[in-house]
């Protein structure tokens, strides 16, 4: 948690942070049918930090991951990644900026035929095709080795627990080296020593390799082990936004009680 | 089911104006949905083609996924074809002896079993197999990937799914129809001459010899290399419907039937467009 010192704290972010952030969400509005989902969301992360998004389940925090990887489009606002707006671009331009992005589906959406080493292999395959062979089982043998799934190369998705499958798809999210990590509930579904261990890997590649990552979790202790800054989000919008204690010492009333009841 | 119809029932009187124009006007509104939803069924169908092609035509290509699915759709139809094929040349060798003979042209025996599979028969019946088997395999494979958002993982990665998924599907089936229906018309004539040779002594070779005897190119290569159109229809239908699915398992099921049904449809359709153009082009 030492990392904490050298990035701003300040409840907005950005300010006091000149170099472009890695994301950045500009007042978005998403909403499905007549069910506003989105209500003018901004938020932003810089390189090398990791946001936590909290918020009770149904606030859009999976939807607010998926416009950031550009997976649907906002009714109105706009997503930068690394400074470039995402929304005017063609299928190739959004591709070269999804290379940088790492992504882990909340359900982790491993693909059903293939095993778990051809999960993992499949990002390889397509956008490393100078590696050889060896290099690449390497690489997947050393990814799963790191969530913990060193011993499961050959089993199908559908064979491994919900868990398992979680962390699976945190190493295929990891095996371009993304620059951005977007992680929907890494730890859900996880007993507390794996959690931990995920937690210890999201802080290692913060540290090592600067990435930047937004965590959606409902895991307080593992929101604030890995986190510079947390956004709460409520009704489609960030309520408060800042560090653990920020949180703590925030007096809104909807604050308070999410901290008390997790 | 009376929770619908009441519902329905008052939104017709509820409004004190109009009395008697209005269940007119919802009948009217009710079929200009129907017309309006299948219009944009089309619409969506057309930028979904688009796509695919344009995703299709650029590298990279997806080589190793074409291969697989050309394996997966010509291995796995290929027994229901041929047995399909076997089936209807049994039916078509019973039918023409029993017409033939009856109107004294039992010599015609042979080219009208050889004309019949391989101009009608064998082709449609082919499609129609391949459209239910293959069909269905596709919906419901990519319809389930669409509700557990593996389509959407792909497009994380920075893959195009229109090109991994849907161009190497669309073209495997493209591919494969022809071979399959090559493959039915042999069973078919295989099984009419030997249903006949059971009856009345006629050996292989001579029933070959008569039967093709005078045939030419423009008989058999337009009616067999068009199922190309029925796997293109196939291909298609079953993609867009299995990509575009909403709604869990239900929506998994409902894209198997839907790919089925309005691939056959088509396809039926389509034939009577193809066989008439056939006609006309190589006459
Ligand atoms: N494709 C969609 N079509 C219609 N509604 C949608 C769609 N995707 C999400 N929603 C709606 O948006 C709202 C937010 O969904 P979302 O999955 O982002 O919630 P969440 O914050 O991730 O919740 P949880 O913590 O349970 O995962 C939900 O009410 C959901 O019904
Ligand atoms: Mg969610």
């Amino acid at each position: 948690m030492a990392t904490t010192t050298d990035i701003s704290t300040t409840p907005t972010g950005t300010e006091g942070d000149n170099s472009t952030p890695a994301v950045a969400v500009k007042n978005v509005h998403k909403t499905f049918g007549i069910h506003k989902v989105l209500n003018g969301i901004s938020l932003s992360v810089g390189q090398g930090e990791t946001l936590a998004v909290l918020g009770r389940s149904g606030t859009g925090k999976s939807v607010l991951l998926r416009l950031i990887i550009g997976l649907s489009q906002p009714d109105s606002g706009s997503i930068h990644i690394q400074g470039q707006n995402i929304s005017g671009l063609s299928v190739d331009q959004l591709g070269a900026v999804r290379t940088k992005m790492g992504f882990l589906f909340q359900h982790a959406a491993l693909y059903d035929s293939l095993t778990v080493a051809e999960n993992v292999a499949f990002p390889l395959e397509h956008h490393r095709r100078e590696m050889s062979k060896s290099e690449r089982t390497d690489r997947i043998q050393g990814l799963l080795a790191e969530v913990g799934m060193g011993g499961s190369l050959d089993k199908m998705p559908s064979d491994i627990s919900g868990g398992m499958q979680k962390r699976v798809g945190l190493a295929r999210a990891l095996a371009l080296d993304p620059e951005i990590l977007l992680l929907d509930e890494p730890t859900a579904g996880l007993d507390p020593i794996s959690s931990r261990e995920i937690d210890e890997l999201i802080l290692k590649l913060q540290r090592e390799h600067r990435m930047a990552s937004i965590v959606v979790t409902h895991d307080l202790f593992s929101a604030k082990t890995i986190s510079n800054r947390l956004a709460l989000l409520d009704q489609g919008n960030v309520v408060v936004e800042g560090t653990f204690e920020d949180l703590q010492q925030c007096d809104i009333q909807f604050v308070r009680d999410f901290l008390k009841h997790s | 089911m009376s929770g619908l119809g009441a519902t329905e029932d008052t939104g017709i009187r509820v409004r004190p104006s109009g009395r008697n124009t209005m269940p007119a006007s919802v009948i009217v509104d009710s079929i200009s949905k129907i017309i309006g939803n299948f219009f944009e069924w089309f619409g969506d169908l057309g930028i979904f083609f688009w796509q695919v092609v344009r995703a299709a035509v650029t590298p990279p290509y997806e080589w190793r996924e074409l291969m697989r699915q050309l394996d997966e759709i010509g291995s796995k139809s290929f027994p229901l074809v041929a047995l399909a094929g076997a089936a209807i040349g049994v039916v078509i060798s019973l039918e023409a002896r029993y017409s033939l003979s009856r109107f004294g042209a039992k010599s015609l025996f042979p080219s009208t079993l050889v004309y019949s599979v391989i101009e009608v028969m064998g082709p449609i019946i082919t499609g129609l197999v391949v459209s239910g088997r293959v069909g269905a395999g596709i919906g419901a494979e990519l319809a389930s990937m669409k509700v557990t958002e593996q389509i959407d993982a792909i497009e994380a990665s920075a893959i195009n799914p229109y090109r991994l998924l849907a161009a190497t599907r669309i073209v495997a089936c493209m591919a494969m129809l022809p071979l399959l229906t090559i493959s039915a018309d042999v069973c078919a004539l295989l099984t009419g001459w030997f249903a006949q040779a059971l009856v009345e002594p006629l050996s292989f070779h001579q029933f070959i010899e008569s039967g093709f005897h005078g045939a030419t190119f423009n008989a058999f290569f337009p009616p067999t290399f068009k199922t190309v159109v029925y796997g293109l229809i196939i291909g298609l239908v079953a993609c867009f419907q299995g990509m575009r699915t909403k709604g869990g398992a239900e929506g998994v099921g409902r894209a198997a039937t839907n790919s089925v049904v309005l691939a056959s449809l088509f396809l039926i359709l389509a034939d009577v467009v193809l066989v008439k153009f056939i006609l006309v082009v190589f006459p």
